[in-house]
């Protein structure tokens, strides 16, 4: 297992920095640009891994398990996230006939 | 191990770009899965095997197969999406590309890290996570269950079919010509 090694030391930090921003901008670039509730919350799923990602390679710099751990429980609310988002998603298609943001905004007043 | 974190980034980087650029809803969510499988790999490089298994399996085995079914099942890959008028699609951009400079030049010479820890990598094994997820964080682990259960209460109570009336939009609202 030893040989399998880790990429920390040969990756610089700043490389999974970029990398991160990187998805973390799509994400938000996307959630901003669609009008499908289903793909705006696939674009906050990129988020979430982005920023996953990120803890990852720094859990690995510091040598610390905290930030897997962190990242364990992002998990966990992330799927019970997406189940209360897709039956919201649902209802809203059997009911409002539609999964278009822009026919809620009633929501707004 | 270099050209293999350049290759797994540009895959997760294109896929991400197919997420948002795609027309059908069942290509983002596959773009979405090859992204994820990506970003599995560069957690296997960076040696955290248990995240990389739990990543694979809660994410591109449940959730992402989820929102499959989802789309299956509503039929939504037939309907074309409107799209945003043009000033909103240029400022969607916009903001995402200044989110980017934003977030690149907070980083760009703040960060002097110093790696702290011993880079032998031994940190993402399943051993020591777990040792770590029951030692210190017994409390959260175990309040999550708590929070799955209501998670899954509220999925059934959102998502079945009552005999109530329905909303009834008015066909007027759909504010597209603005």
């Amino acid at each position: 297992m030893e040989e399998l090694m880790t990429a920390i030391r040969v990756v610089p930090m700043e490389h999974y920095f970029v990398l991160s921003f990187l998805l973390f901008s799509i994400g938000m670039a996307g959630a901003l640009l669609r009008r499908n509730i289903l793909i705006i919350i696939m674009c906050l799923e990129l988020m979430l891994n982005s920023v996953n990602l990120l803890l990852v390679a720094l859990s690995a710099w510091f040598g610390d398990a905290g930030g897997q751990v962190m990242v364990f429980f992002i998990m966990l609310v992330a799927a019970a996230e997406v189940t209360v988002g897709l039956a919201i998603l649902v209802q809203l298609k059997r009911n409002a006939e539609g999964v278009d943001i822009n026919q809620l905004n009633r929501l707004k007043w | 191990m270099l050209t293999l974190f350049y290759l797994l980034a540009a895959v997760s980087v294109i896929a991400a770009l197919v997420v948002v650029a795609a027309k059908s809803p069942i290509t983002s969510v596959i773009a979405l899965i090859v992204c994820f499988l990506s970003i599995a790999g560069h957690y296997v490089l960076l040696n955290a095997q248990f995240l990389a298994m739990v990543h694979v399996i809660v994410y591109t085995g449940a959730i992402l197969i989820l929102m499959l079914f989802v789309i299956m099942l509503l039929n939504m890959n037939e309907e074309v999406e409107k799209r945003k008028p043009v000033l909103a699609r240029i400022s969607a951009v916009v903001t995402g590309g200044l989110l980017l400079l934003v977030l690149l030049a907070a980083t760009r010479q703040g960060l002097n890290l110093s790696a702290s820890g011993d880079l032998a990598g031994g940190t993402g094994l399943v051993k020591h996570i777990g040792t770590v997820l029951f030692r210190e964080f017994l409390i959260p682990f175990e309040l999550s269950s708590v929070l799955f259960l209501s998670a899954m209460a509220g999925a059934m109570m959102l998502a079945k079919k009552d005999g109530t009336e329905h909303i009834n939009l008015p066909p007027s609202s759909e504010p597209d010509e603005a």
